[in-house]
């Protein structure tokens, strides 16, 4: 075995080993826990920073191994799997950290970190797999690995949203296996690869190859969340903070966004794709779910609910990005999977800061939160403003682009969805932030359980991860015409799909 | 029509008494009974069509004797079952239905 | 050279006297010797059939059609593989688990020797009759097992299932007598060039009292009624030996009748046990999902699974069938043993069964319920697992050939398998009292997990269980 068919199975493996390690790590043993999550989380970082390096220059990762005769399992690291890898790399960092001070001192801790790594072992598999066999592995593992973290609490209630996840998900995944599998009694056995490999099947099947592709998009938008397969989502905001944090931005809807991703570049190929009349119906479900996540969004005063359904608007912005045909959409939309990742994660974060050190799980108890918590509420603006795309952050090139590759495509109608998205963001979003800031703060919180020790509002452990991507926030929309911004990254992909052109 | 036809038409009206029997008759002790009824036509089938031509056929034969051992056994496992079930509830039919 | 063919079949036979011998409640360590020696023998058989082909073994010296000839080829190495790899974790679980229960482990040693030689001694059976007998063989050492409890309970489940499968291997006799009386011959190789399309009705009705008496002793929707109170009844180790080998066993013989000599003949009745198959999973399910007690849900969980194997006759000439047929085999068998055993466990810990139970104890039991979420997931038919890739080949099967309706019917019952899978999970993950637990000891957990763990890692290779199955039977094709 060489090195570069190696290293994405050391990916793989960063996360799985310290994962069932810590399944059977007694509960009180906490300093070895912590140690094994962190090893493991800056070990997989410095791995995806080799490959980060090798893709860049050109390099092949990959490696294959038969399950049944003519069926293989077969992971790659590519460009486009990297952009997901290293958003999830990162995010795996500071959500583990963030989980540390947030689940400190509560029981059975030992069974959710487990679940937690092996979740995101599953999300890695996701972005290397090689062929929508692969894909599907990983895929469900993501949905078995996730119910044991949404149900965390055990509450009737928790219970009742990881059912109706459970089944969502599941039928999902039915759906998607059927299509995989008749596809594969079409195509046979096939990697993913730029510009598709169902072109050579041809016109004369396409009948059944556009009937594939609806099963395979119906069962990857559930985990997307598309509109109206996106009922799970805010159940699903029973669990504790970080998983919704890891859920929403960067695992479980991320999933069924790359997959999409996936289905559209690699097995159909935009071109071919495009010839069968597929894109334009994807556009108008991402649009319609882009407008329904936001108006429903509106009006609920749960905070975390409120967020749940701006998830479920934002995300289909990805969607929209791939379904615009040409690449200027295409990037827009890449670029908007890391960007939606590190802005939601940053709300989930500060939602979580709110929850615990002041019991605020309401958007009307919000009054004056922004004195108490300054710095977590400075970290909720700057993502809030993101999503509404204000210019100088990552929302604001995520737009950018989406609206230019909607222009090139010739979908205009498509710039009035985001800026009716935009302005619905902002009817939502502003009057947390008018409340938080300028509202007189009640005379004692009820619900305080931390206590402030001067500047740190709450402990620092839940203070440093909000803080970290709401500057990554930042850094993404000033600095996104360097060549290490997300931005030069979903160029980089986006030429390599769309052999020839790019501007 | 051959001796050996009436034979195996014989045997398979013996099997299917049997059958109705043990599907039919509570009482376990007559159940048992039909079961060996309804051995006892299947070998007089499998004799009665093996007579082809004069010469007996050993093959049958063989099969029907391992067959009766193995009716022997499973008589003697069911008569112990009963025996057990009768001294444990008196009763000699099973019950109509218990389930979950 | 010794012919592990026929070790296979004396070994246990020796052990099972030797344990009835020692006297009652004894006899697991020569058993459990004895089995781990099977194991290697049946390795061996397997590697020995991938290097040079089928195998044959004449006993004594006495060839077709006086004497009782040995057969190997793929199929049947596969099933004989199968029931070496279930039964040696399950032996070193039982006798953990006897030793708590003395009066229930009176008989299990002598017994569970002769269930397996039968089972052994079917696989390799190449003649009808000889099919026949070991067919009896492993139906009364099973209801000898069932009865083992020697409970009113135990001994009506054992009496039911007793009469239910006399009943089978009766109409499976009477068609044996026919087709000799047609032929003149019950070996399987020399019948299969015989038996044509245009065979006289006498071998149709042969065919179909066969099929008929294999289907109840399978268990196969509406005939389980016998199965849920035999498996659920008996003591886990005997449940678990019961549901993941014995209905296997004439599942296996209807295949090899298929397969063979009436493959002329299947035709549109291929689609009699597929809509029994269909049925089957979605009643077998629907029961398990209402069951109150947890035994008797893996036990209705067993006839849905066992429906899963008649979904494949209508595709069987095609490739892919056989082996899905097999990889269900081989995925139920493992799980269910693995389900079973870890039943067994929570019952023991927790000095109840049903469901609703478990709340409290389930967080201190996490290896068993961990084995029996691993054993789920291979039941549900979820990746990675045997059970993944049996569903897959089965559904790509059914497509390649355009019946639509067996993938739905596989597809709609993974689902329903989660509903009941999730219905015991769940207890896992809800906040409850801390109930009380008895202690158990931790080689029945880890052998649950063993049994779970392989049903899972099996789906990450199958390449050489297909490669075995390829072997084809010695003179033609299987």
């Amino acid at each position: 075995m060489t090195i570069n068919e190696a290293l994405p199975l050391a990916v793989l493996a960063s996360s799985l080993l310290p994962g069932l390690v810590i399944f059977i790590l007694p509960e009180t043993w906490i300093g070895t826990r912590t140690t094994l999550n962190l090893l493991g989380a800056v070990a997989k970082l410095v791995l995806v920073g080799i490959l980060l390096a090798g893709v860049h220059a050109g390099e092949d990762y990959g490696v294959r191994y038969a399950v049944l005769p003519g069926l293989d399992l077969v992971f790659k690291a590519d460009a486009l799997g990297l952009l997901f890898i290293t958003l999830s790399a990162i995010l795996w960092l500071l959500t583990t950290l963030y989980a540390i001070g947030y689940l400190e001192g509560a029981p059975r801790r030992s069974r959710f970190f487990g679940f937690f790594s092996l979740c995101v072992t599953a999300t890695m598999g996701i972005a290397m797999a090689g062929n929508l066999f692969t894909f599907f592995v990983f895929y469900e593992l993501l949905t078995l690995s996730t119910f044991p973290l949404v149900v965390h609490r055990g509450t009737n209630q928790a219970m009742k949203g990881g059912t109706i996840y459970l089944a969502y998900t599941l039928g999902g995944g039915a759906l998607l296996l059927t299509g995989i599998v008749w596809l594969h009694s079409l195509a046979g056995q096939a990697d993913f690869a730029h510009g598709g490999f169902v072109a050579s099947l041809g016109q004369a099947h396409a009948g059944q190859l556009q009937l594939i592709f609806l099963l395979l998009i119906a069962g990857v938008g559930v985990k997307a969340a598309l509109v109206p397969l996106h009922g799970w989502l805010p159940q699903a905001m029973v669990a504790p903070a970080p998983v919704s944090a890891l859920l929403h931005a960067v695992a479980v809807v991320k999933a069924g966004a790359f997959g999409i991703a996936r289905i559209v570049y690699e097995v159909y190929g935009v071109e071919f794709a495009q010839s069968l009349e597929l894109l334009a119906p994807l556009a108008v479900v991402a649009a319609v779910t882009i407008i329904w996540g936001s108006l429903r969004a509106l009006f609920q005063d749960d905070l975390k609910r409120r967020l749940a359904y701006s998830t479920v608007s934002q995300v289909s912005y990805i969607v929209l990005g791939v379904a615009l045909f040409g690449p200027i959409g295409t990037v827009g939309g890449l670029v908007h999977l890391v960007h939606q990742g590190i802005m939601k994660i940053t709300l989930f974060f500060c939602a979580g800061n709110y929850a615990e050190t002041l019991g605020i799980h309401k958007v009307s108890e919000m009054d004056g939160a922004g004195r108490r918590m300054p710095l977590t509420t400075v970290a909720f603006s700057i993502a809030a403003l993101s999503m509404m795309g204000v210019p100088l952050t990552a929302g604001a090139v995520s737009k950018a682009w989406l609206s230019d590759g909607a222009q090139t495509a010739g979908m205009e109608w498509a710039i009035w969805v985001l800026w009716t998205s935009s302005l619905l963001n902002a009817v939502y979003f502003l009057p947390i932030l008018w409340r938080a800031w300028f509202h007189q703060a009640p005379v004692a919180w009820s619900g305080e359980h931390i206590p402030a020790h001067g500047w740190r509002e709450t402990a620092w452990l839940l203070l440093l991860p909000p803080l970290v991507t709401a500057a990554a926030t930042l850094a993404a929309g000033i600095f996104a015409d360097t060549e290490v911004s997300p931005l030069a990254w979903a160029q980089l992909i986006a030429g390599r799909e769309y052999v020839g052109a790019m501007p | 029509m051959t001796s050996g036809l009436i034979f195996a038409f014989a045997g398979a009206a013996l099997f299917a008494m049997g059958v109705a029997g043990v599907l039919l008759i509570d009482h376990l002790l007559r159940r048992i009974l039909a079961f060996n009824l309804m051995g006892s036509g299947a070998f007089l089938v499998l004799v009665g069509l093996a007579q082809r031509s004069d010469a007996a056929d050993p093959v049958p034969q063989a099969m029907v004797l391992t067959g009766i051992v193995v009716a022997v056994a499973a008589t003697a496992l069911a008569l112990g079952l009963v025996r057990r079930f009768h001294g444990l509830t008196g009763k000699m039919e099973l019950p109509v239905a218990d389930d979950d | 050279m010794i012919d592990p063919m026929v070790w296979l079949i004396v070994l246990p036979l020796a052990w099972a006297c030797f344990a009835f011998l020692l006297g009652p409640g004894r006899g697991a360590r020569p058993a459990i010797a004895g089995l781990a020696v099977q194991l290697l023998l049946a390795l061996q058989l397997a590697a020995g059939l991938n290097d040079s082909g089928a195998g044959a073994h004449a006993i004594g010296g006495w060839g077709a059609p006086l004497g009782i000839d040995l057969a190997a080829d793929g199929l049947s190495v596969a099933m004989l593989l199968l029931t070496q790899v279930v039964v040696l974790p399950l032996a070193i679980y039982a006798r953990t688990y006897f030793a708590s229960y003395a009066a229930e482990a009176r008989y299990f040693w002598p017994l569970a020797g002769f269930l397996i030689a039968g089972l052994n001694a079917l696989f390799l059976s190449a003649d009808l009759f000889n099919l026949y007998v070991t067919l009896e063989l492993v139906g009364l050492a099973a209801v000898g097992l069932v009865a083992a409890g020697g409970g009113a309970k135990q001994i009506t489940a054992a009496l039911r299932y007793l009469f239910a499968t006399l009943l089978g291997s009766g109409a499976y006799l009477l068609g044996v007598a026919l087709i000799y009386g047609a032929y003149g011959t019950v070996s399987i190789p020399t019948l299969l060039p015989l038996v044509t399309a245009e065979a006289p009705d006498v071998v149709r009705l042969a065919g179909g009292l066969m099929l008929a008496g294999l289907m109840l002793k399978t268990a196969l929707f509406p005939f389980h009624f016998w199965l849920p109170p035999a498996h659920g009844g008996a003591p886990a180790p005997v449940s678990a030996l019961l549901s993941a080998l014995v209905v296997k066993a004439s599942f296996y013989l209807i295949l090899r009748l298929w397969l063979g000599p009436f493959a002329p003949l299947a035709g549109i009745i291929a689609w009699l046990p597929a809509l029994l198959g269909a049925a089957a999973i979605f009643w077998g399910s629907y029961q398990a999902i209402c069951a109150r007690r947890i035994k008797m849900l893996v036990a209705y969980s067993t006839v849905a699974q066992l429906g899963y194997l008649f979904l494949i006759f209508p595709l069987l000439p095609t490739e892919g069938a056989l082996q899905a047929g097999i990889m269900q085999a081989y995925a139920h068998g493992l799980a269910k043993a693995a389900m079973f055993a870890a039943a067994g466990v929570l019952i023991e810990a927790t000095g109840q069964d049903t469901v609703e139970g478990l709340a409290g104890a389930a967080q201190q039991l996490p290896l068993t319920l961990f084995a029996f979420g691993l054993a789920g997931i291979t039941l549900m038919g979820l990746p990675p697992s045997a059970g993944f890739l049996a569903k897959w080949q089965l559904i790509e099967a059914a497509l390649a050939q355009g019946h639509w309706i067996i993938a739905v019917a596989a597809l709609a019952g993974g689902l329903l398998a989660a509903v009941y899978v999730f219905r015991v999970l769940r207890q896992a993950f809800l906040l409850a009292p801390v109930g009380d637990v008895r202690p158990v000891p931790r080689m029945l957990e880890w052998m649950a997990l063993l049994l779970a763990a392989a049903s899972v890692l099996l789906g990450l290779r199958g390449v050489e269980l297909m490669q075995l199955l390829g072997v084809p039977a010695m003179g033609g094709a299987s």
